[in-house]
């Protein structure tokens, strides 16, 4: 049959009705490969430089908390004989002869204290402390306040009211009084409960260490379960929590896609800013002298340890003192730069 | 207005309450009492003693006895400096903390607003970079580490400045650098940001399209907005300040309510302490009050609720 080139007539072939092969499907996908949340926030968070530098001074300060010390030739506790206030980098007169004897001495890079004990190695002790601390802390606040904050959200009406009435009286309360005071007053329980067996432990962390984290446990919840409740509040009346409803989404994949995927970033951010001032606190309380128990170190107690001999040996508190400045400041840039890969409406 | 305002002042009452019940049955739980740690003392005498000032009766009725006599405005005796009432104590202490206080919030307001202004102006340029760094370092920085600091140079080092004391203005300087300097760098920020904020506003464009000068359009029209959230913060830097204190004091030798209460816990005297817990809080509640009742006077746009 000859074709008219003026028909409308269309000619179909048996082909044309087959289904559609993968590479004629693919070639429909204008979309990009979707990008996970993760690797989104991750992404921008590479991006940004001083973060990156804070996460890499993060990781060199841990390993020289944590690891280091395994491998570290002198002992936090051990007094040296004869090797008090040593200045960095030299030998008690023992140690002395025996390099002369063609022994090899690991030095004292950073001196050590009035009592012989070698400081590198305390500076590294107190790091692990405070950053221990911190992260402890930090992760009771995280688990109480988010609990209480989603609590309040969830169920609404008055709980909610008479909840965040609670935690607006708890806000109101001078911290600071209420620490002090705290750790007198638990002091002696504890010493108490570390005498009974199976709580041995407490003694050797150290009760004044357990009364911190009590104090933390009552008091520093209440800025993060603030957070979460006015969070998870906005986000059940936000139109995609609607339009997901909408659609016949169960309860169950709402709360996991939807709520807490979008929670997620303002818990990582809150939780990164926490850590810093939970060290801030530890700092500052065992300044005081309110702190770890002798001859547990932290990097307040180095500090004010060291205050009496400012004049003499400035190196024991420039150490410690530079130490936590550089702790909290990496903490507190990363956090920065956290709030803007993950969660960018928090962003001033 | 009258509804907030009612119930802002029943939550600080309730709060009040709740930190001097709280305080009170703390420090009890404390072992030990004001005169044990005494030598030469018989236990009749102690056992005297107790009965004078009450202590041998039940716990809850001290208790009770103690709020009806505060709320009489009677905060009893100091256990430790016979003598002495609560309220002299306070009443010769809280000056020395106030002065020193007081000129570190007064510094940090307007040190950290006018930089802040200058780098929120300057967006970009070297000032901004610097009050940037020195904000994010300001931040970081714990006041114990700044106060050891310049005890070092100024102190130990150039022996410039005087390290005891509270004697002559000079003596002023470091224990109000040292105080000062963490509210500075935040006000520093928190001005920066409001004012870019602000800046960006369409009523700024307006000022400038109807021919405002440039002093009009930054002192009549940008600053007065900005300068809102610098005000809600003086509440929680007042907190901070005589948080701050304690340690300041304690470096710099300052006679002040800091090391009295740091003091009266370790010797346990027991109406001491609860004396400067409550006036502390008292003090630091009523300020927030007030800085939010301004707050929200000052600013029309919040809705009393």
């Amino acid at each position: 049959m000859t074709k008219n080139p003026l028909s409308a007539h269309i000619r179909l072939n048996p082909e044309d009705f087959a289904p559609a092969s993968d590479a004629q499907k693919a070639s429909q996908v204008v979309m990009r490969e979707s990008v996970s949340f993760w690797k989104d926030g991750f992404r921008r968070l590479m991006r940004n430089k001083v973060a990156v530098v804070s996460a890499i001074v993060i990781i060199l300060i841990m390993i020289f908390a944590f690891i280091v010390p395994l491998f570290y030739p002198y002992k936090y506790e051990v007094q040296y004989k004869n090797a008090n206030n040593l200045k960095p980098f030299t030998y008690s007169a023992e140690e002395q002869a025996r390099i002369d004897a063609g022994e090899k001495v690991f030095p004292h890079v950073f001196g050590t204290d009035k009592m012989g004990r070698d400081y590198a190695i305390r500076v590294m002790v107190g790091t692990r402390i405070s950053l221990l601390v911190g992260i402890v802390a930090t992760a009771i606040i995280l688990v109480i306040g988010s609990l209480y904050g989603s609590i309040a959200a969830f169920f609404g009406g008055w709980v909610d009211i008479i909840m965040m009435r609670i935690v607006d009286i708890i806000y109101t309360i001078p911290d600071i009084l209420l620490i002090v005071l705290l750790s007198f007053a638990l002091k002696a329980p504890l010493n108490n409960l570390a005498a009974t067996p199976g709580f041995t432990w407490i003694n050797k962390v150290g009760p004044n260490l357990i009364s911190i984290f009590i104090v933390f446990a009552l008091l520093y919840w209440v800025g993060m379960a603030r957070m979460v409740r006015s969070q998870i509040l906005t986000l059940k009346e936000s139109e995609y929590v609607t339009a997901a409803r909408a659609l016949g989404v169960g309860r169950g994949k709402i709360i996991k896609k939807h709520l807490l995927t979008n929670c997620i970033g303002t818990l990582i951010v809150t939780t990164t800013l926490q850590i810093p001032s939970s060290i801030f606190t530890e700092s500052f309380l065992s300044f005081l002298g309110m702190g770890v128990a002798v001859p547990l170190p932290s990097l307040g107690s180095l500090a004010s340890d060291a205050i009496n001999g400012i004049g003499t040996n400035p190196h024991l508190l420039f150490i410690p003192a530079i130490v936590i400045c550089l702790v909290i400041l990496s903490f507190n840039l990363l956090g920065d730069g956290l709030r803007d890969a993950f969660d960018p409406k928090l962003k001033d | 207005m009258v509804k907030y305002l009612v119930k802002r002042i029943v939550l600080a009452i309730v709060t009040i309450w709740a930190v001097a019940t709280l305080t009170f049955f703390l420090m009890n739980a404390v072992p030990g009492g004001p005169f044990l740690s005494e030598k030469a003392i018989s236990p009749q005498a102690t056992a005297a003693l107790e009965a004078k000032y009450g202590l041998d009766k039940p716990l809850i009725q001290q208790y009770f006895t103690y709020i009806g006599d505060a709320l009489h405005g009677d905060f009893g005796d100091s256990l430790k400096q016979r003598g002495r009432t609560v309220a002299d104590i306070i009443g010769m202490k809280f000056p020395v903390s106030a002065k020193v206080g007081g000129i570190s919030v007064l510094v940090a307001l307007i040190i950290g607003s006018l930089l802040g202004c200058i780098a929120a102006i300057n967006r970009g340029k070297v000032m901004d970079s610097i009050v940037s760094v020195v904000s994010t370092l300001g931040i970081a920085v714990p006041s114990f580490v700044l106060c050891t600091f310049l005890l070092f140079i100024f102190g130990v080092k150039l022996k410039w400045l005087p390290t005891m004391g509270l004697s002559t203005p000079a003596h002023y300087i470091m224990p109000v650098i040292a105080l000062a300097f963490y509210p500075t760098a935040y006000i520093m920020r928190l001005m920066r940001s409001s004012m870019l904020d602000v800046l960006g506003q369409d009523y700024m464009r307006t000022a400038k399209a109807k021919g405002l000068s440039g002093k009009a359009q930054l002192f009549k029209h940008a600053l007065r907005n900005a300068i809102l959230p610098v005000v809600t913060y003086v509440g929680p830097m007042l907190a901070y300040t005589i948080t701050g204190s304690f340690v300041v004091e304690k470096i710099f030798v300052i006679p002040g309510l800091g090391g009295e209460f740091i003091g009266a816990i370790q010797g346990r005297d027991y109406t001491l302490i609860m004396g400067t817990t409550i006036f502390l809080a008292v003090l630091i509640i009523v300020m927030n009050v007030i800085v939010d009742i301004v707050y929200k006077i000052i600013d029309p746009r919040i809705n009393l609720k």
